[in-house]
């Protein structure tokens, strides 16, 4: 439990801290410390959980079991490999004067604040509190989208402070709703808003009113995945923030959403006995899979390319867990891991990218590879691994989505077959004169750091080639958990 | 049912709730900034009655906590920093013709009836003292909704915003007597956290862009021209 608290209230000092201090020239690598300090302690957390079972807190508030913990050590090992490119990238922001020591201060704050609030949204077992973790993670990065105070920034935050907002407010409305068929259903029951209590009786609860929740509830935190037609601000936000926040953004908060989401499906199921959220799902992720695939043809910004690709992953992640059934839900499980760690890898190298150009217009981004071979070889071999290309851990997992999809619903493979080609042309088409085109004079390398990038690839690697058994353990207790069967 | 043969508090409840939901209606034609911002603390004041209301009513004291919070942010706070704001920024005497106003109008009231039939399952089932104030609320929501679509300015979508916000608190507290203590305070958190967020983009906007008309706000496209 204490390694519980501890990765608390490490990164709600640091907020507090960095809201002083955050100026200060070494306040950089004090946010890389808190990070593996957090990190740590996360990881203790898994190993207690993993050793153990899952582990409720005494007043009942927080609740740890094998699907959340997985996801809290991703969100710890994506928070530090970030700060170790934050660093040396938030240091040439100062440097050349794009942001100023108040900014800096509200960064560095934010960014332990965004941490802080996805903890808590993954490790809450009151459904309450889940809602206000996941408006408060908004809340701390819509400064920070807006931070180079630039026309596009400004509304690029206003456009995600005001469609997330509207959006969320549908998930609070739904959580009511929740609430209020608890209360008919238990009545003078204690804490009925916990999701423990909740799915314990699950049965009891009225279906019509929990169908009503469904939809409301999707609908609110589906903005948040970036589920199409409500992901208007996904791209604006990811392509306007100083880059270590488009890697924690599409890292990491997608998935927070998706998590929520989640764990109301297990809920809804086995009380509704039908399969309606599944196909709501279902619909809704290959809707956003099949726009975002095509989207990607026609952009001109890298960055917001690569957050069309997110909004296509996510789509696929919906859809699979939508889908149901132990295969499925394992390599949905395992495909949040694999876009997470890819991902982000790719912000971070797209971010070494723009200051090699100076841009981050696609048509100007030329010849990575000849000027700055480190950038330009991660850059192609992250891309080639989000594009689902073997030995890279995208592809096992798309492998079995799609063995799952074919074993339950055959001809869905072929408009996902059909979504992954036209990405993969989309994602390529853009990349291959940014690798190999012509470098424009005196385009010069810039100091860079990889070992995250590196660290990313190579653990995505690894999963491709052979999965743990820790992990696939792992995994399938929290595919057991999810859909009541494991894949083992 | 007439109204008049349910209990009183049952009567001052529902009275209350069909004036929040007029409040919302003034809000969605409302064109002067400051009148609006005015009319929202109305709103405010109101939710703040019913919440007493229902704490009397119910004996759940924590509910006079809700209430106390609901009168310090939405009735004082916020509508006095928005005021503060638009005094700063000088807009006070900007007046926003509404286009289509009647149109709006009417969309407002398709609202309210598609809430109703969207709550019809949940209302037959409810034993409350309050059956129509889901349907209400969520009225509320969708008309502050509405509010943020049609709206120019930035100032008329914050205020749209928070009355969703109300429909939200309205539905909480009427139809479950509030949320659990530490939702309601996270809430309330956020809200305050929010409000303060968004007086600071209209700076940001009015530097950014020159205005606080979001039709300004215009050179992020999904696909590139």
């Amino acid at each position: 439990m204490t390694a519980l608290y501890l990765t608390l209230l490490i990164p709600l000092a640091a907020t507090l801290a960095f809201a002083v201090i955050g100026h200060w020239r070494h306040a950089g690598t004090l946010n890389l410390l808190i990070c593996v300090a957090t990190f740590v302690t996360s990881l203790q957390l898994a190993l207690e959980v993993f050793a153990g079972g899952p582990l409720m807190s005494p007043g009942k508030l927080f609740y740890i079991d094998a699907f959340n913990v997985y996801l809290i050590l991703v969100n710890a090992l994506v928070g530090l490999t970030t700060a170790i490119f934050s660093r040396p990238y938030m240091a040439h922001e100062v440097a050349i004067g794009r942001v100023d020591d108040v900014r800096m201060r509200l960064y560095h704050s934010m960014y332990q604040g965004f941490l802080l609030t996805m903890l808590v949204a993954l490790s809450t077992n009151n459904l309450g509190l889940l809602w206000v973790a996941v408006e408060g993670a908004t809340l701390a990065t819509v400064l920070l989208v807006s931070l180079y105070r630039t026309p596009e920034s400004i509304e690029a935050g206003w456009k995600y402070f005001i469609i997330c907002g509207v959006g969320i407010a549908q998930a609070l409305f739904g959580t009511v709703l929740i609430y209020f068929a608890a209360e008919r259903a238990l009545p003078g029951a204690e804490n009925v808003l916990l999701w423990s209590v909740l799915k314990e009786h699950a049965g009891q609860l009225e279906p019509a009113v929990l169908t009503l929740a469904f939809v409301f509830l999707l609908v609110g935190y589906g903005t948040k995945i970036g589920l199409v037609p409500l992901h208007n601000w996904l791209p604006d936000a990811h392509s306007e923030g100083p880059t270590p926040m488009s890697a924690i953004l599409s890292g990491l908060l997608l998935n927070i959403a998706l998590y929520a989401v989640v764990r109301y499906k297990m809920l809804m199921e086995p009380a509704l006995g039908n399969q309606l959220p599944g196909y709501l799902m279902m619909g809704f992720g290959m809707l956003s899979f099949s726009v975002a695939a095509i989207l990607l043809h026609r952009q001109r910004d890298v960055k917001r390319m690569f957050s069309y690709s997110s909004i296509e992953h996510m789509g696929l992640m919906t859809f699979a867990f939508g889908l149901g059934g132990p295969l499925a839900t394992f390599g949905a499980l395992l495909h949040m891991i694999v876009h997470s760690l890819t991902k982000s890898a790719i912000f971070v190298t797209v971010g070494h990218a723009a200051h090699v150009a100076g841009t981050q217009s696609i048509e100007k981004i030329r010849g990575l590879i000849r000027t700055q071979p480190a950038v330009g070889w991660t850059f192609l071999l992250g891309t080639v691994a989000i594009a689902g290309f073997p030995p890279f851990g995208v592809f096992t997992s798309e492998f079995l989505l799609f063995s799952a999809t074919m074993k339950s619903m055959p001809w869905l493979v072929i408009p996902l077959l059909v979504g992954l080609t036209v990405a993969f042309a989309g994602l390529f088409r853009h990349l291959q004169p940014m690798v190999f085109g012509e470098p424009p004079e005196g385009q010069a390398p810039v100091k860079a750091n990889m070992l995250p990038v590196l660290l990313h690839l190579v653990l995505v690697l690894w999963l491709g080639i052979a999965i743990p058994d820790v992990l696939a353990r792992w995994l399938d207790q929290a595919t057991i958990m999810v859909v009541g069967k494991g894949l083992l | 049912m007439a109204l008049t043969q349910l209990p009183l508090t049952e009567q001052v409840v529902l009275t209350l709730a069909a004036l929040i939901l007029f409040s919302s209606f003034l809000l969605l034609a409302q064109s002067r900034i400051v009148s609006l911002i005015h009319t929202f603390a109305w709103q405010g004041a109101l939710l703040f009655a019913v919440t007493c209301l229902m704490a009397v009513a119910s004996g759940r004291h924590h509910l006079f906590i809700s209430a106390a919070l609901t009168l310090a942010l939405k009735v004082f706070f916020i509508p006095w920093m928005l005021r503060r704001l638009v005094v700063r920024l000088d807009i006070r005497r900007e007046v926003e013709t509404v286009g289509g106003s009647s149109l709006v109008m009417i969309g407002g009231g398709a609202l309210v009836l598609f809430s109703y039939y969207v709550a019809l399952p949940i209302r037959e089932l409810s034993f409350l003292a309050t059956r129509n104030t889901i349907a209400i609320s969520l009225a509320v929501v969708l008309v502050g909704m509405l509010m943020i679509i049609t709206r120019r300015k930035a100032v008329a979508q914050v205020i749209g915003f928070m009355s969703m916000e109300n429909g939200l608190f309205f539905a909480a507290v009427s139809a479950t007597y509030g949320m659990p203590m530490v939702v309601e305070l996270g809430i309330a958190f956020d809200v305050l956290v929010a409000a303060i967020l968004f007086g600071i983009f209209f700076f940001q906007l009015r530097s950014g862009i020159g205005s606080l008309n979001v039709d300004h706000l215009n050179r992020l496209h999904e696909v590139d021209r």
